[in-house]
């Protein structure tokens, strides 16, 4: 451990061990911060004058991601995950638990400097919830139980590290299975079967530089076979925007860059998301092979490319894995020079691990921070195909893509299209959780119905179905008949259920929370309106809403949709938006008047000085009474 | 020469051009708070958004291209501009009659130019520490809009990098390069491009507030929206009117 | 008292009375307002609770308890209700203390202070409570229309009372709207 170490050696360690390459600010403030448990004011200054840019910019870095502190948060940092469904199953009183336990208040630091004990955006264990972190590893399943066991360990000043491992165990819950989760790709097949499908075609490699470089398909097949058969495919994004994969590999391919990039997009940030945690544990062979794929298509053997993983922080546990993964390849000859053998074929792949930012899921946030940047969505155009990582020509696709687009690799586009439906071909991953018997992972083709998927995870009395998470749809059971598929309900993967006893206002809440705790802040309607959403929903919680409420969140639903930087500011009413067109009741009968009710609670703000004055008297105190005029 | 069109008007643009950039050269104003032309747009205040073609955009950020249909003066953008203005003054703590840059302030400006009467929403009324450690400059973060005007001078006219924004969502906030966090411990000048270029009262020059009196200052004299063709590198046509 | 004349009130909250003044200011049209209007509850008349009123316009920002009874009582009475300066419809100079704890104000007042060292903490119930912090008087009831500045000029003070009088929805042209 770092933790006694002189903060000032250890960052000039730390940054020579990243080669004083200021692109990995981001690791190497995660770094520090696994030391020494926090950031030191000294660790950034020395960081900042080691790598030559400003102390500022360095602060601001580590000021945007909620795992780095610059303030100390104790030896023991214990993060809650707030997601609907930890809420469901019971984390609210959980926390409280664990703090009475502790004697420490929610949010604040122990008097010793022992813990803290906090909230933290989902954690992506919603079926096996609620789930929380402590110092950053994941641990599920949370009872009383664990907490008394974690308390314990605590108190006994136990290194996480030595913690048994049995808490940190982390079921697949796989319950279907289609052409992905059954696939028996042997490691370095579609690889393979990419390299000779170039040759196949013709016979013959490409002739010249320039047929590589202008991707001229006639005369020299080469990669662009295998391009084709993705386009063919018709495989479509499955991070949830949906944009064509075979496309987006092509203009990329098409763009002039010194290095053309490969990034895989594991932020799996959206609540209720956890297929591509189970994808990276059990299929990352798969993964690393589409990558590799995907390398081939765009540089050919010719042109240099490389890969990078950009981790959620919240799957740091999965990190030494998926290197073992990668040096496994390596050997293999799957990465690295020559890949299976071919000349020229040189690409490898770096892990990047995030620090908790959800907007780091936005392509473009998360190219920022994998430059060692804040994770702050990029002013399009010009895009990632052409100008993406460190303004190179950049692919980012999400972990699902990389695994469908190494079967399709292997196997071929007619294979996969005879899964799913026409536009929406092949298999989608759901992560299921919520009010049902057997959460985790469903594998479907596209098309299946919200009611089939309902009925296989053992779901009654269902009221309403997030689907895609809170920047997806929220629906109602008139419409269980819809199907999973871009041309009606498309979806990243989340699918959350809600019986019918419970309260869909407090659902949209919750993530209406989420999206204020996780807007960026870069630009004013995102960065204000979603604090002023929340403002809104915690006033109608609390009994002192009113119609011109509801007044006050179109006319910010109105803004953001309109005038927000980035999908997240676009999408953050969605559930809002939702609740207002399918679940009224759910908000109406929170309302206190028709009319009109006070911006905050009047008696509440006669409290303090209620105290210092000693006063109780009837005119101490205001009713928070309806206004009738 | 290529022209696109805003408001019904053919607006002329040179290759490489946003849209503001164009409107602005040609005489015609767009709103905008964190635009300025000296510095490569940021597209994070919103309040140039436009209807390109139907879809709303900064024009700040939007390249011209021959043949685009912008809407700018439509009571359904102006509207837009009203409540992020009124976004602004209730995230801030704004308070006009005690502030050194009314009459030069762009948000009380544009607030004017917009007709914005009252903040509507409630307050947040955060708490945001006056910094008056340097001897000849004054911080106060109050007022800030997030506009990283200073940011961008400091780092791009100045090669400072004296200030910078860190945190998130409604916490996001101006700080400066230092340990100690005060600006008397930075490198900062009174004649620094960062400190002359705020468009609010945030970074203000000590002893001088006053020298030119209220009534007789930059929005006084001439509304933002002249003032800022004004401020435009103009087409030839325009310079010599 | 005559029939059909616009009864108005008027009251300052936490507020300098500078609004009232900059509506005296209106000058020789005082005149014509007097023919048009009644007065109710203000400082002018001395009239001590509001009854039913057309118009209500609120000087100064909410900063107590007694405030916020004032404010409701004209929010009751008056069909119009406008917030008059800066104090009204942002909060204003009274404002510059919400960064302030109330606690700790009212401590370092009347306790740490060495004039009142053996003083305590006022705590009449003939005195009202100050809020934790203080607000503009639309989150707290609700406002039909704002008039900004310190003091809004004259002009605008007559502009919108003079529309609101002929019926007309209030519109400050430019130049008639100021902050400061």
């Amino acid at each position: 451990m770092l933790i006694e170490r002189d903060p000032a050696a250890s960052a000039e360690d730390v940054v020579a061990r990243h080669g004083d390459d200021a692109t990995r600010l981001l690791q190497m403030l995660r770094e520090l911060q696994e030391g020494h448990g926090w950031l030191p004011p000294l660790v950034i200054t020395e960081l900042a004058r080691r790598l030559g840019i400003s102390r500022a910019r360095v602060e601001g870095v580590a000021a945007f991601y909620s795992f780095l502190h610059l303030q100390p948060v104790g030896r023991y940092r214990v993060l809650f995950s707030d997601n609907i469904t930890d809420r469901m199953q019971g984390s609210e009183a959980l926390l409280e638990y664990l703090c009475s336990k502790l004697w420490v208040e929610k949010g604040k630091v122990s008097e010793d400097g022992l813990l803290s004990i906090d909230t933290t955006s989902c954690t992506g264990l919603c079926d096996q919830g609620p789930g929380l972190l402590v110092n950053g590893w994941a641990i599920p399943w949370i009872s009383r139980e664990r907490l008394d066991e974690i308390a314990e360990l605590i108190l006994k000043r136990r290194p996480v590290a030595e913690w048994p491992q049995h808490l940190f165990h982390i079921e697949d819950n796989i319950r279907r299975r289609d052409v992905l989760l059954d696939h028996d790709l042997a490691p370095g097949e579609a690889i393979r079967v990419s390299l000779a499908r170039g040759r196949d075609t013709t016979g013959q490699r490409p002739t010249s530089a320039r047929a590589w470089r202008e991707a001229i398909p006639a005369a020299s097949p080469g990669p662009v076979a295998t391009l084709e058969e993705i386009k063919r495919s018709g495989l479509r994004g499955r991070g949830g925007a949906g944009f064509a994969t075979g496309l987006k590999w092509e203009a990329c391919r098409n763009a002039p860059g010194e290095t053309h990039y490969v990034v895989c997009n594991a932020d799996e940030g959206e609540p209720g998301t956890f297929k591509d945690r189970v994808l990276l544990s059990r299929y990352a062979d798969l993964v690393f092979e589409g990558m590799t794929v995907c390398a081939y298509v765009l540089g050919g053997g010719r042109k240099r490319t490389h890969g990078f993983v950009y981790l959620r922080g919240e799957y740091r546990y999965l990190l030494e894995p998926l290197k073992a993964c990668l040096m496994r390849r390596r050997r293999a000859g799957l990465l690295g020079r020559a890949i299976c053998g071919e000349d020229g074929f040189d690409f490898d792949i770096d892990i990047h691990v995030g620090a908790g930012a959800y907007v780091c899921g936005e392509e473009s946030a998360l190219l920022e921070s994998l430059e060692g940047k804040r994770g702050i969505p990029r002013n399009r155009p010009p895009y990632p195909v052409t100008h993406g990582y460190l303004g190179q020509p950049t692919v980012v696709n999400n972990v699902e893509t990389f695994c469908a687009a190494a079967l399709i690799a292997a196997r071929g586009a007619d294979w996969y299209r005879t899964r799913g439906t026409p536009k929406s071909t092949g298999t989608k991953l759901l992560s299921v959780s919520g009010d049902c018997e057997r959460p985790g992972i469903y594998e479907y083709p596209f098309g299946v119905t919200v009611r089939q998927v309902l009925k296989d995870c053992g779901a009654r009395d269902t009221q309403a179905v997030q689907v895609s998470g809170p920047s997806g749809t929220l629906i109602d059971a008139s419409e269980f008949d819809r199907r999973i598929a871009f041309e009606d309900l498309p979806t990243a993967g989340a699918f959350m259920v809600f019986d019918a006893n419970r309260d869909i206002f407090e659902v949209v809440r919750n993530f209406v929370h989420f999206f204020a705790h996780e807007s960026c802040g870069f630009c004013t309607p995102c960065r204000v309106g979603t604090a002023m959403m929340r403002n809104v929903v915690d006033k109608i919680h609390a009994g002192r809403g009113a119609q011109l409420d509801l007044e006050e969140i179109c006319k910010l639903q109105k803004v953001m949709s309109l005038a927000a930087h980035c999908g997240l500011g676009h999408t953050a009413c969605n559930p809002m938006q939702d609740m207002l067109k399918r679940f009224k009741p759910a908000i109406q009968r929170r309302l206190k008047s028709l009319a009109f009710e006070p911006a905050f609670d009047l008696d509440a703000a006669l409290a303090r000085a209620r105290a210092f004055t000693g006063r109780d008297d009837a005119g101490a105190h205001l009713p928070t009474q309806s206004e009738t005029a | 020469m290529n022209t696109f069109q805003l408001d019904g008007e053919e607006i002329p643009f040179e290759p490489g051009q946003t849209v503001i950039q164009a409107a602005l050269a040609a005489g015609h104003y767009i709103p905008h708070l964190c635009y300025h032309p000296e510095f490569v747009p940021h597209g994070s205040c919103r309040l140039c958004t436009v209807r390109a073609d139907g879809r709303p955009t900064a024009a700040c950020t939007l390249p011209a291209q021959p043949g685009l249909k912008v809407e700018s003066e439509t009571e359904e953008l102006n509207d837009l501009r009203r409540t992020l203005v009124q976004m602004l003054f209730a995230e801030g703590n704004h308070f006009c009659p005690s502030c050194e840059k009314s009459g030069n302030c762009v948000l009380q400006a544009l607030g004017y130019d917009l007709g914005v009467l009252t903040a509507g929403f409630r307050h947040f009324f955060l708490d945001r520490p006056v910094d008056a450690s340097h001897p000849d400059i004054l911080l106060d973060f109050n007022r800030c809009v997030l506009c990283k005007l200073c940011v961008r001078a400091s780092e791009e006219v100045d090669g400072k990098g004296v200030f910078s924004l860190a945190g998130r969502g409604i916490q996001r906030r101006l700080i400066v390069s230092a340990e100690s966090g005060r600006l008397a411990d930075t490198d900062v000048a009174v004649t620094d491009k960062a400190v002359e270029v705020c468009p609010v009262g945030v970074i203000l020059r000590k002893r001088v507030g006053f020298r030119v009196p209220i009534g007789r200052r930059r929005y006084d004299l001439r509304p933002i929206r002249a003032q800022a063709l004004e401020d435009a590198p103009r087409r030839p046509e325009h310079r010599h009117e | 008292m005559s029939e059909g004349r616009i009864r108005i009130a008027t009251a300052s909250l936490a507020g300098c009375f500078g609004c009232h003044m900059s509506l005296l200011d209106i000058d020789e049209r005082l005149f014509e307002l007097i023919e048009r209007v009644e007065f109710d509850r203000t400082p002018l008349t001395d009239i001590k609770h509001c009854g039913p009123c057309d118009i209500g316009l609120i000087e100064g920002g909410v900063c107590n308890a007694e405030n916020v009874e004032v404010l409701r009582a004209f929010r009751r009475n008056c069909k119009i209700l406008v917030a008059v300066g800066a104090c009204a419809v942002t909060g204003g100079l009274p404002a510059q203390r919400n960064h302030l704890d109330i606690g700790a104000c009212l401590q370092e007042v009347y306790l740490t202070e060495p004039s009142l060292s053996n003083g305590q903490i006022p705590n009449d119930p003939e005195l009202p409570l100050p809020l934790d912090k203080v607000h503009p008087i639309h989150e707290v009831v609700k406002v039909d229309y704002f008039i900004p500045g310190c003091p809004p000029s004259a002009d605008a003070i007559w502009k919108v009372l003079s529309d609101l009088i002929a019926g007309r929805t209030p519109r400050l042209t430019q130049g008639l709207i100021q902050y400061d």
